[in-house]
């Protein structure tokens, strides 16, 4: 009890007075979810409109695949990535570990089965109303693509908020392939990973409470856009 | 309209086309042929085939056995456009949805706008143009559907019941909307369950039965003496 | 009339395209000239970094990025040329990595020392004693709970010698008393702390320890207790890409007369925590 009114307290000081370092290591962390979000947007949205639309051989086990790969252990794919990412692996010539980037596509790679997966459902709920109106249309596999992604936008938008968080809020991957470098590659998981270990428990209590209002502020946002969406566009 | 050009998908010509479904013959070698700028009216009682019928027409639907041709060709033609019961429109505005069917048979830019100002206009939706469609009231949102369709100046147009969940000047309004579209030069293929309606406007009827066409004559001949026994009890029940 | 919309798709893929080129830009354009350096988390944790760096960078323009993991991973880390120097406290563990060609050259730094930490309750009856050895003993005897950081850290390394100075084979002699957590020293820590048991800590790491419920400094002082560290460069021959000039001049600093006063010049209420003692055989 003493802890937790200690961190509310804590957490309370931080938010109003806004220590430099703690805004650094918060926008840190939301330019690297934000990215790692987009790429895996730019990648998934489209896949998992493909993959619901698409019939062809093969495509129930990718499906059931990308639903499993949802799963994926964040330090499984960190230390994936650190072995790639490493000057003694394949992709070493780059010298992108311990780098934001190196956290970026561990994180992008950690999300793009969710956004995959997720956009494969809503596209193909969405494909059974529409099939035959394209189809009328002689819409192209692509154009039907793009076309349901773009219907059912404020739908996307809920999984790319889902990707979002589940980057906003991982520790394994990012700690692997960033090495928690104080000033370069510390986010807000990594910093109250290191302040639980150092026993300063009130600060990664708060620290942790700025971090779930910052996912809670987020899905507020999310829900608000969905409810005038529907009242706009029906 | 009447900027319909010359006939290439015409006449439409189904040979002993069978569908099946679950075990069942939804259609049962079926053969219909589609003239040019007549109103043919597909009519029968439920489950006869008639939706199957006319999906397989527009190319929607491929035949399990039997062929299907269009002018000729077995390839389907682009200019033909359907109406569903349910008109099926994007999250977007009125004049977006016409926009983007235009897009889709590679219609842009300006020209892409000037007739999708005219479909809207002839279906006297000019008003709602940027209203979202899919917050229209229902005889509005058929009426686009319609304007989306007529935009594309289709030599065939294939409409599904179109007014089956519409209240009565809603009916009649998409019915003129159908009939200016005719007299602009395109060919109607139409199910309905009215037969008042089937009176009103059609040229020709498809009798259809269990998956079957029992009769194929013009209008006025169906309706005064049907041939078959199944067309004949079909037209007493509605008359009791 | 329907006005002209932009085309959507374009209008996105031209603000992400320029997000893209402004996060790439900073990465590779807006840096210092930096190193880096992988090191132990009780290092880190000592706040020792937090001090001495600045005055490095202050001092030459290089900044300086510390990778803090266990002394294992550490040297690792050098061993495939994912850092430019390690900074360890592991001498068995560092010559043995030199040998193997992964750096250049050793240089003693500091030392700090370990403490045994313990219950105020002091089940073993260890308190105030000077002779670690005999304390580990005591604690074998008594089986009293006992938290290892069982990684492969310099505190582990430590931690296994005094049990062999002890005269104790601890494979054999480990039972439930014994815990093994396989983690930092700070969570090591936290273990201790909640189950109210003997743990070897680092000073550092301690005197920083916000939660230490019963646990007190038992036994410190006896030589045993050193914890020597060095820096080595990792061998640019095997790793082309290592920033040796940069690197060397770190290490440079490190010992120069100027890097050793700031090592002792850094304090934990008013305690100086770290000894330098480069140039020395240690």
């Amino acid at each position: 009890m003493d802890t937790i009114s200690q961190s509310l307290a804590l957490a309370l000081h931080m938010v109003t007075h806004v220590d430099p370092r703690l805004a650094q290591i918060v926008g840190l962390s939301i330019a690297i979810s934000l990215t790692s979000t987009l790429c895996s947007a730019v990648i998934g949205l489209p896949l998992g409109a493909a993959i619901g639309i698409v019939r062809f051989p093969g495509r129930n086990p990718l499906v059931v695949a990308l639903n499993a790969a949802m799963g994926l252990p964040p330090v499984v794919v960190g230390l994936v990535v650190y072995l790639l990412l490493s000057r003694a692996g394949p992709l070493g010539e780059f010298g992108l570990l311990f780098t934001p980037t190196a956290m970026v596509i561990a994180q992008t790679f950690l999300i793009v089965p969710i956004v995959a997966a997720l956009t494969r459902q809503v596209v193909e709920d969405a494909w059974v109303e529409y099939r035959e109106q394209l189809r009328s249309l002689n819409a192209s596999w692509w154009q039907s693509t793009l076309t349901l992604l773009w219907d059912t936008r404020f739908s996307l938008l809920t999984v790319l908020l889902a990707g979002f968080g589940r980057a906003a809020s991982e520790v394994g991957a990012v700690i692997i392939v960033g090495g928690n470098i104080d000033g370069v590659t510390r986010v807000m998981t990594t910093a109250i990973a290191l302040e639980t270990s150092k026993g300063d428990l009130p600060l990664a209590l708060g620290l942790g409470i700025v971090l779930v209002s910052l996912v809670i502020l987020v899905n507020v946002g999310a829900h608000l856009t969905r409810q005038w969406a529907r009242a706009r566009f029906g | 309209m009447g900027d319909v050009e010359i006939a290439v998908g015409l006449p439409i010509v189904a040979h002993d086309v069978t569908i099946m479904r679950r075990g069942t013959r939804v259609l049962d070698r079926v053969g219909a042929r589609i003239e040019p700028s007549l109103r043919t009216f597909i009519l029968g009682a439920n489950g006869a085939g008639k939706s199957t019928l006319l999906r397989v027409l527009h190319g929607l639907i491929a035949p399990d056995s039997g062929r299907i041709a269009w002018g000729g060709s077995t390839t389907r033609p682009p200019r033909q456009a359907m109406v569903f019961q349910r008109p099926v429109l994007l999250r977007r505005s009125a004049a977006g949805n016409v926009l983007h069917a235009l897009a889709l048979a590679g219609v842009r830019g300006r020209e892409a706008r000037a007739r999708a100002d005219n479909a809207l206009s002839r279906v006297g939706l000019s008003d709602i143009a940027d209203r979202s469609a899919r917050v229209l009231s229902g005889g509005e949102r058929q009426r686009l559907a319609l304007a989306r369709a007529s935009a594309l100046a289709p030599e065939v147009l294939f409409l599904d019941e179109p007014t089956a969940s519409l209240d009565p000047p809603s009916m009649r309004a998409v019915e003129s909307i159908v009939e200016a579209v005719h007299a602009g030069g395109t060919t109607i293929v139409m199910t309905t369950h009215s037969l008042a309606q089937a009176k009103r406007l059609a040229d020709s009827v498809v009798f259809m039965s269990a998956g079957r066409v029992t009769e194929h004559t013009d209008a006025a001949t169906f309706f005064a003496c049907p041939r078959s026994p199944e067309a004949r009890n079909f037209l007493e029940g509605e008359r009791l | 009339m329907i006005e002209k919309r932009m085309p959507v798709i374009s209008n996105w893929s031209r603000n992400i395209g320029s997000a893209f080129l402004l996060l790439f830009a900073t990465q590779v354009f807006a840096q210092h000239p930096f190193i880096t350096v992988a090191s132990t988390t009780s290092t880190e944790q000592s706040g020792l970094f937090g001090h001495l760096l600045p005055a490095f960078t202050k001092d030459t323009g290089i900044d300086v990025h510390v990778v803090a993991v266990g002394t294992g991973q550490a040297l690792d880390i050098g061993r495939r040329g994912d850092a430019d120097v390690v900074f360890v406290h592991d001498k068995a563990a560092e010559l043995e990595w030199l040998a193997e060609g992964n750096g250049v050259k050793r240089y003693p730094v500091m030392y700090n020392d370990f403490v045994l930490i313990g219950p105020k309750s002091d089940p073993a009856r260890v308190a105030d004693g000077r002779d670690i050895a005999v304390a580990f003993q005591k604690i074998a005897e008594a089986k009293a709970p006992f938290v290892s950081r069982a990684d492969k850290s310099g505190t582990y390394a430590a931690e296994l010698r005094l049990w062999k100075d002890a005269g104790i084979d601890i494979a054999k002699a480990k039972g439930p008393w014994y815990r093994e957590t396989g983690s930092g020293m700070g969570p090591a820590l936290n273990t201790a702390s909640g189950m109210n048991a003997y743990i070897l800590s680092d000073r550092g790491t301690w005197l920083n320890f916000r939660n230490r419920g019963d646990l007190e400094i038992v036994v410190e002082g006896d030589k045993r207790l050193f914890n020597q560290y060095g820096v080595m460069l990792v061998n640019p021959e095997k790793h082309p890409s290592v920033k040796k000039d940069l690197g060397q001049k770190f290490i440079d600093w490190l010992v120069s007369k100027r890097g050793q006063e700031v090592i002792a010049s850094y304090k934990i209420g008013g305690k100086q925590l770290f000894f330098p003692n480069a140039g020395t055989d240690a």
